[in-house]
């Protein structure tokens, strides 16, 4: 009598939906999560309300970083040895078995043909220290061009063509890229941009 | 007995008590790693992918066209972010600005002549956002004629006389 007795809660709580929903979300990010690779060069894009999205296979992307120096890429792996193979064989530089595979899996790059192989022969790590000085694109000397058209050759009715610039970067460099395209008769491409925020921040 | 007997404890009831296991398990640590994997994915995942702008550049060797002057409004991207803009082969060459209130009017008021022909002709010192600000507001405005022109020596006339007399 007059004994209170104290209902002890049990402290234990069922936290299955919560792993359930904890393991959902980790399977949703692992599926969708790609990893980016770290870039060459970074490059600051423009914002525009496109909306449309880069597609993430045939594609072709020619960089142009802040100071002008101009990079190139492609996916696939395949079609990228394909590629190199014939650059070397028109410009006279012969790429051994290992360099064609070290160039297959690295990201874009910016050097002229003949500096490929020291830099295909570099470790990846060291890769990342070089720096590149660009794709020659001018009038004088213009191995872009040929870059784009053996990138076509291999993928020819698929591959998109995108031109991703700095913000800061000059219109000429600009210029002479799309003139380059232009001039390969390819006259419908693209420019990477970014989705613009809600507010457009005001340029003085 | 043949029974081989598998605990010293129960020989001496003689009965065999299967050991009953606990059919739950701890599973704390697996719910550490999976929110460990949670965290990671959330952080290293980026959702804004990068977008692309269609363009389609007229080939150089085709045939051109004339177009009439009263129907092309001109805009010339300077250096420093400045835009001028003029009607047909000027005079009265204004500045304005990339903002909504800048050249998106400007856009907005040429647009009831059908005919219209925007004529983008980007400086060689101007930065690649403006070409790109400017084909964006062309998206926006909904202008199907324009077109990225050289600035040619008569453009650059027409804009400097304009400065000179400010």
């Amino acid at each position: 009598m007059g004994k209170i007795k104290v209902h002890r809660a049990t402290p234990s709580l069922d936290m299955t939906p919560m792993v359930d929903l904890a393991f959902l979300l980790v399977t949703f990010f692992m599926l969708t999560t790609t990893f980016a690779d770290t870039p060459v060069v970074v490059v600051d894009i423009p914002k525009s309300e496109s909306e449309i999205i880069l597609p993430d296979r045939d594609r072709m992307i020619i960089t142009v970083a802040k100071d002008g120096r101009v990079f190139f890429d492609m996916d696939n792996q395949f079609n990228r040895m394909e590629m190199l193979k014939n650059m070397g064989e028109k410009y006279g530089v012969t790429f051994t078995e290992q360099e064609l595979r070290a160039f297959a899996v690295m990201n874009e790059f910016g050097v002229p043909i003949r500096s490929l192989p020291q830099l295909l022969d570099l470790h990846p790590d060291e890769r990342k220290t070089v720096v590149q000085n660009g794709i020659p694109s001018d009038s004088v000397n213009n191995e872009l061009a040929d870059w784009v058209v053996y990138a076509r050759l291999t993928n020819p009715s698929k591959l998109r063509i995108a031109v991703k610039g700095d913000r800061e970067t000059n219109y000429k460099v600009v210029k002479q890229v799309i003139e380059t395209l232009i001039n390969r008769k390819i006259l419908r491409f693209n420019l990477i941009t970014g989705l613009e925020a809600e507010a457009p921040k005001p340029k003085s | 007995m043949a029974e081989v007997s598998q605990n010293s404890g129960n020989e001496k009831t003689g009965k065999v008590r299967s050991k009953k296991m606990s059919t739950k398990i701890d599973m704390t640590p697996m719910v550490d790693l999976a929110f460990l994997l949670l965290t990671f994915f959330i952080l290293t995942t980026s959702f804004n992918k990068p977008t692309i702008m269609e363009l389609v550049m007229p080939d150089n060797t085709g045939t051109t066209q004339p177009v009439n002057k009263d129907n092309v409004l001109n805009l010339v991207l300077g250096e420093n972010n400045k835009l001028f803009w003029f009607e047909g082969l000027g005079p009265g060459v204004n500045e304005t600005d990339y903002s909504k209130d800048g050249v998106r009017k400007i856009l907005l008021s040429h647009r009831q002549n059908k005919n219209l022909m925007v004529l983008i002709k980007p400086q060689d010192n101007s930065k690649y956002e403006n070409i790109v600000d400017v084909l964006d507001e062309m998206e926006i405005t909904a202008i199907q004629r324009y077109a990225i022109m050289e600035y040619s020596t008569d453009d650059k006339a027409i804009v400097n006389a304009a400065i000179v007399n400010r």
